[in-house]
């Protein structure tokens, strides 16, 4: 058993599961998205502002941006673990993993708030 | 044909360097094995690991060509297109990613630690009886594939998760023997083995690249067992 305070769920098995999860999330609405502007071409506007200020659409997007950000921190934490550790980068590798651990959460939570800013923010 | 091979004696070499041999090969399909003997009589310092010389011990496991395999059971013909034929040289070095002893001998104690984690031993607390403990012959199929390993770490050495993190991650060689005793049906520790690998490291941290699988000199799948277990736990945490 391997301790970990700064993985996703503390435990690989809700890490594992998350990343499937909004993995397959984030691939049902790029394909989606992607078929909608293939049907609708010369789309104006008006009518993609209707759609993405649409209540169903606001949630579908709140969902995809907190799926984004679930899965790259699981992923990115998974690459600060690999690459920043003893082997490459000697006795520094714990202050340095931790600080672009730390750099990339504050980050990924920027984002989030910024894009729940630009869905609900009613402009 | 010529023959390339890391060289590194630590008491007396400042850093690594690649030896090159010519070998008399008589056009013969040797092992691997039977080209570093034939230059083994000609350079006695040249040092491996070698016992069974039939693939049943796993002391030989070397990086051959950029392949892990073990030297014994590997001809020339299967190395790689040339190598036989002496367009291209055959390339020996350690397996990659544990510290070497000398030459092609690697210091196997990080490997042997993943493996004692996995407690590779039945256990079962309820009396001994007479003769053995029996299981159906459904039950015994269940450990086939799993039972074979003979522990010469090509698929853990060539695992980039086991680089990278070779005292976390467990490594195919150990996550196999871990679900050899998971599928028992003779063993009892169920919930306490898979209550030590679901932490972010000891199991997942396996991307599912399947180099265990492609260099298992024995043809097992370690890949299928560490996604068995992952089931497992689902199976218990959902």
């Amino acid at each position: 058993m391997v301790t970990s305070v700064t993985s996703l769920g503390r435990n690989g098995l809700s890490d594992w599961l998350v990343q499937r999860v909004s993995a397959y999330l984030l691939a049902v609405y790029a394909i989606g998205l992607m078929a909608y502007l293939l049907c609708n071409p010369g789309l104006e506007y008006a009518a993609w502002y209707a759609l993405m200020t649409s209540v169903p659409m606001q949630i579908i997007n709140t969902l995809v941006v907190f799926s984004i950000a679930a899965h790259a921190w699981v992923g990115l934490w998974t690459v600060t673990t690999d690459y920043l550790n003893g082997p490459q980068l000697g006795r520094s590798a714990t202050g340095v993993r931790l600080g672009v651990q730390a750099l990339l959460v504050l980050l990924i939570l920027v984002y989030v708030l910024w894009g729940l800013v630009m869905i609900w923010g009613g402009a | 044909m010529k023959v390339s091979i890391y060289r590194y004696n630590p008491e007396t070499d400042r850093e690594p360097y690649m030896q090159d041999y010519e070998v008399d090969i008589a056009g013969k399909d040797l092992m691997v094995l039977d080209v570093l003997a034939l230059i083994k009589d000609r350079d006695s310092s040249l040092t491996y690991r070698r016992s069974c010389r039939e693939g049943v011990c796993g002391s030989d496991g070397m990086n051959i060509n950029g392949k892990n395999g073990l030297a014994c059971i590997t001809p020339l013909s299967e190395v790689a297109p040339g190598v036989l034929e002496g367009k291209k040289p055959l390339v020996v070095r350690p397996l990659p990613g544990l510290p070497v002893i000398r030459d092609l001998a690697v210091d196997m104690t990080m490997f042997y630690n993943q493996y004692e984690k996995v407690k590779p031993y039945l256990i079962n607390e309820t009396p001994a009886p007479a003769i053995e403990r029996l299981q159906t012959p459904e039950d015994r199929a269940k450990i086939d594939g799993l039972y074979e390993c003979i522990l010469c770490a090509c698929c853990s050495t060539s695992c980039p998760s086991f680089w990278w993190n070779p005292e976390k991650f467990l490594g195919p060689a150990a996550l196999l023997q871990s679900y050899r005793f998971l599928a028992d049906s003779r063993d009892q520790a169920t919930t306490e083995r898979l209550g030590h690998l679901d932490d972010p490291f000891s199991l997942f941290r396996c991307r599912g690249i399947m180099n265990c699988v492609s260099v298992c000199p024995k043809g097992l799948n370690p890949t299928r067992a560490i996604g068995h277990i992952r089931s497992m736990l689902l199976e218990r945490a959902v």
